[in-house]
């Protein structure tokens, strides 16, 4: 007890004694507040969950994914050892969807870290410079923003085949213009600050005001921002997936799922239902944490 | 052997018919060691002065010159290891983000010194703070406190010139006193030559030996601190202000 | 009977360190005077000016004995009956009028919609009352005033705009907190001339909130001088270069004046036990 008290007010101290023990204070005091909203630690819960079953599928799993017993086809939710019953090829349903967690977190984990690293690059830069550069990059933003998504997937996939890997380019080359949008906003708005004045007068270059000074204020509503869009992203994937453009089947990929079973919707709903209320899930689980996020980021922001 | 001397600086925002002239052709000089003040009220220009000295200002026409050396339009870096400025927010001039320390740390990193951990310690001595200090938040600091880490830095570099704009409007009567003592302290030990903007004639009293008085952007009346306190100003509107300050 | 009477009011909010008292047994009686209530950032004297109108929001606390106008405990109202008392018995002027005008309407609507809530009126007979409050406040050009929007006004006209909103309800008592603190000196003063001149008119009570002690001196009748939550020293506003406690003679020291120059200004030393004595009564 006296171990834990000691830690306690090490890390709520007030006069930090070294940079470690700031960062790891003011982490600390992030995660007390994030923690006294219970909905954000819901959707925080349900993704700790999700990312536990996909590191875990094959030992969760009790059937294999891909393997088909005819025989055995459209059986119902709770039916022998299928809890979550079968697909139309005899495929254990909630394998599937364990298996399938392992692509939707592959799809959001590529999304998150392109399109939001580029619409930063382009945003702060096209912000901090000004004059041609800031139009040039906005006006490249606004053609982007312009393309529809299933358009530029479908000749992603003329061009270069159906798979995954181009489902995920076509939605990340859609979905980082706000992003541009959003870190310009900011960038514009701190720019004319007196700390950035400041650092000017020290003689400090484009790059480092950009990098050290200007970055660390647009991160955490880019972060609060992903969150919120991972839901669009999760959907726009199972969107691919379901008009065969994205996962390829036999792959357990949410959407194709639900495209899967949309021809037995009316007599064998389950099969459509249960991938869909997975994705309903684990959308919600990514808003609830973007809106905990955000008011732990932003209300500090506002100091 | 003026440490800064302007003339006839003129400086504008916008052009063509949204053109408005902040600061017209406004001259004064100040001498090595010297306490000038500038006083006016808002929109008489007088922080717009500070900031074209400094170069933050794009537009501007007319002659400035640094410790009897012309400066160009683009501000060469060994000018800003000789003057630097004091903000008027101290809410506002630190990155809500860098701990004391990062800030302290960057500048001196910036301006070439490498025995950087004994500077940002004594720098916070200098400043009435102690170590304590050194690795809190801006959020983590009382406004005269962030006011004395904004000094701090402004000294980092062994600049020869403070430019100081409004450096305690923002903060409390009993705080104001300690920040003016501390300036003052820091001008007597460094040999420091300050200009001063304030809107405050009794700041200014308290603090310099000359002052320019300012009024939409023309200097109307430059006294020495004696006819200030004597309230024996030439200038009707330098009477005016005084007048209404009492 | 007072105009307002005020017995032990604390306001205190708690957070994840503990509750934080804002103030703390704070009392005082408001006749038709002017009184100040002087303190630096945090000692709690714009809580006290917000808390006689119940604008303090959870999860802020406020207790009082009682804050009772004229013989009215203003504790024991509901929110809809509050609504009744804010603007019409009671009106607050705040410091920055870029902020308490709203920039989307008007003027002359606001000041309209001020009127009408106080008044069954209809909108013509509003308006023209409305423009005599301008008038009354030294506004030379009402009309224009009327329809132009608050971000065309210099910082003393929305201030007196302002004013003129907040005293066509009539109200008893005016509640202002630093009304000239964002304005130009030269400003300052016909402001105050204004304030002066609407008061004294309408026979009302002036409560006047600043972190300026010469100003309030000059201004009101009696000041309550406010340190850490608590009322540290009253006396009259005549009297004050007389003042007894250690916390006013180090703010009236600390100051730098024209007529008095010194090398260094006194620094103030805060002693604990101000903090700790108790609230000393503003009552008459």
């Amino acid at each position: 007890m006296a171990q834990s008290q000691t830690w306690r007010a090490y890390l709520l101290t007030d006069t930090p004694t070294s940079r470690r023990h700031a960062k790891f204070s003011a982490l600390y005091k992030g995660w007390l507040s994030f923690r006294g909203n219970t909905m954000a630690m819901v959707g925080l819960g349900i993704l700790v969950l999700l990312g536990l079953i996909a590191l875990a599928a094959p030992l969760l799993a009790p059937h294999d994914p891909f393997a088909q017993e005819l025989g055995n086809r459209l059986q119902p939710l709770w039916a022998e050892s299928h809890p979550l019953g079968t697909d139309s090829l005899g495929r254990d349903i909630l394998s599937r969807l364990i298996y399938g967690s392992r692509i939707t977190l592959y799809i959001v984990g590529l999304v998150a870290l392109i399109a939001p690293i580029t619409g930063l690059l382009v945003g702060t830069v096209a912000g901090y410079a000004g004059g041609w550069t800031d139009q040039v990059l906005m006006r490249i933003t606004d053609i982007f923003l312009a393309f529809p998504r299933l358009v530029l997937a479908l000749a992603f996939v003329a061009a270069l085949g159906a798979g995954i890997e181009n489902a995920v380019l076509a939605i990340s080359l859609t979905a980082w213009p706000p992003y541009a949008r959003i870190a310009r906003a900011e960038t514009l708005t701190i720019r004319s600050s007196d700390y950035i004045s400041a650092i000017q007068l020290q003689g400090a270059g484009a790059l480092r005001i950009i990098t050290k000074h200007i970055w660390p204020l647009c991160i955490s509503s880019l972060i609060v921002r992903v969150t919120l869009d991972m839901a669009g992203i999760i959907l726009a994937a199972a969107g691919l997936g379901f008009l065969g453009l994205g996962a390829q089947p036999p792959s357990p990929e949410w959407g194709a799922m639900i495209s899967e079973g949309r021809r037995f919707i009316l007599d064998y709903w389950w099969v459509a239902t249960v991938p869909g209320m997975a994705i309903f899930t684990v959308s919600l689980a990514f808003n609830l944490l973007g809106d905990g996020l955000r008011d732990v980021l932003d209300p500090k922001d506002a100091e | 052997m003026s440490m800064l001397s302007v003339e006839n600086l003129s400086v504008w925002f916008g052009g063509g018919r949204d053109r408005v002239d902040a600061v017209k052709h406004a001259s004064f000089s100040v001498g090595v060691g010297e306490s000038f003040g500038i006083v006016g009220e808002s929109g008489s220009g007088k922080s717009t002065i500070l900031r074209a000295i400094l170069g933050l200002t794009p537009d501007w026409s007319g002659a400035i010159s640094v410790d009897d050396q012309p400066i160009t339009k683009k501000r060469q870096k060994t000018f800003y290891k000789i003057v630097q400025m004091v903000f008027q927010d101290p809410y506002a001039s630190l990155h809500p983000r860098h701990s004391v320390d990062q800030v302290l740390g960057e500048t001196l990193y910036l301006h070439g010194f490498r025995d950087i951990d004994a500077r940002v310690v004594q720098l916070l001595d200098d400043v009435g703070l102690g170590s304590k200090f050194r690795f809190r938040y801006p959020h983590q600091l009382s406004g005269g406190q962030r006011q004395r880490v904004a000094i701090a830095r402004a000294l980092a570099p062994e600049p020869k010139i403070l430019l100081l704009d409004e450096p305690t409007s923002a903060l409390d009567v009993s705080v104001q006193a300690e920040i003016l003592n501390l300036l003052t302290d820091l001008r007597a030990e460094h040999n420091l030559t300050y200009a001063m903007v304030s809107h405050d004639l009794s700041v200014v009293g308290h603090m310099c030996e000359n002052l320019a008085v300012m009024k939409d952007g023309e200097i109307v009346e430059i006294m020495g601190i004696d006819a200030l306190r004597n309230n024996q100003p030439s200038h009707p509107y330098s009477k005016e202000l005084l007048a209404a300050s009492v | 009977m007072p105009l307002l009477d005020v017995e032990n009011l604390w306001v205190k909010f708690p957070s994840r360190q503990g509750v934080f008292d804002a103030v703390r047994g704070v009392s005082f009686t408001l006749g038709r005077e002017r009184l100040g209530i002087v303190g630096e950032s945090g000692s709690g004297k714009s809580m006290t000016g917000r808390a006689i109108l119940r604008l303090i929001r959870p999860p802020g606390i406020v207790t009082a004995d009682k804050i009772s106008l004229e013989g009215d405990d203003l504790m024991l109202k509901s929110e809809k009956e509050m609504r009744a008392v804010r603007g019409q018995r009671i009106s607050m002027v705040m410091q920055d009028p870029k902020f308490s005008l709203n920039p989307v309407m008007t003027i002359g609507d606001q000041i309209i919609e001020a009127y009408r809530l106080a008044n069954k009126s209809s909108k013509s007979a509003a308006r023209i009352k409305s423009i005599e409050m301008l008038e009354a406040v030294s506004i030379r050009n009402p009309e224009r005033v009327m329809r132009a929007y608050p971000h065309e006004m210099s910082g003393g006209m929305g201030q007196r705009i302002m004013i003129a909103m907040m005293l066509i309800p009539n109200p008893d008592i005016l509640i202002a907190d630093e009304p000239t603190s964002a304005l130009d000196v030269s400003v300052q003063r016909q402001v105050l001339d204004i304030i002066d001149k609407l008061v004294t008119e309408r026979g009302m009570g002036l409560i006047f909130i600043s972190h300026d002690l010469n100003l309030v001196a000059d201004f009101c009748d009696r000041v309550l001088i406010m340190y850490a939550g608590r009322i540290v020293e009253v006396c009259d506003a005549d009297k004050l270069r007389d003042a007894q406690h250690p916390y006013t003679r180090g703010l009236l020291n600390s100051l730098p004046r024209l007529d008095a120059p010194r090398d260094k200004l006194e620094v103030l030393k805060r002693d604990p036990a101000w903090s700790e004595a108790p609230s000393v009564s503003g009552r008459v």
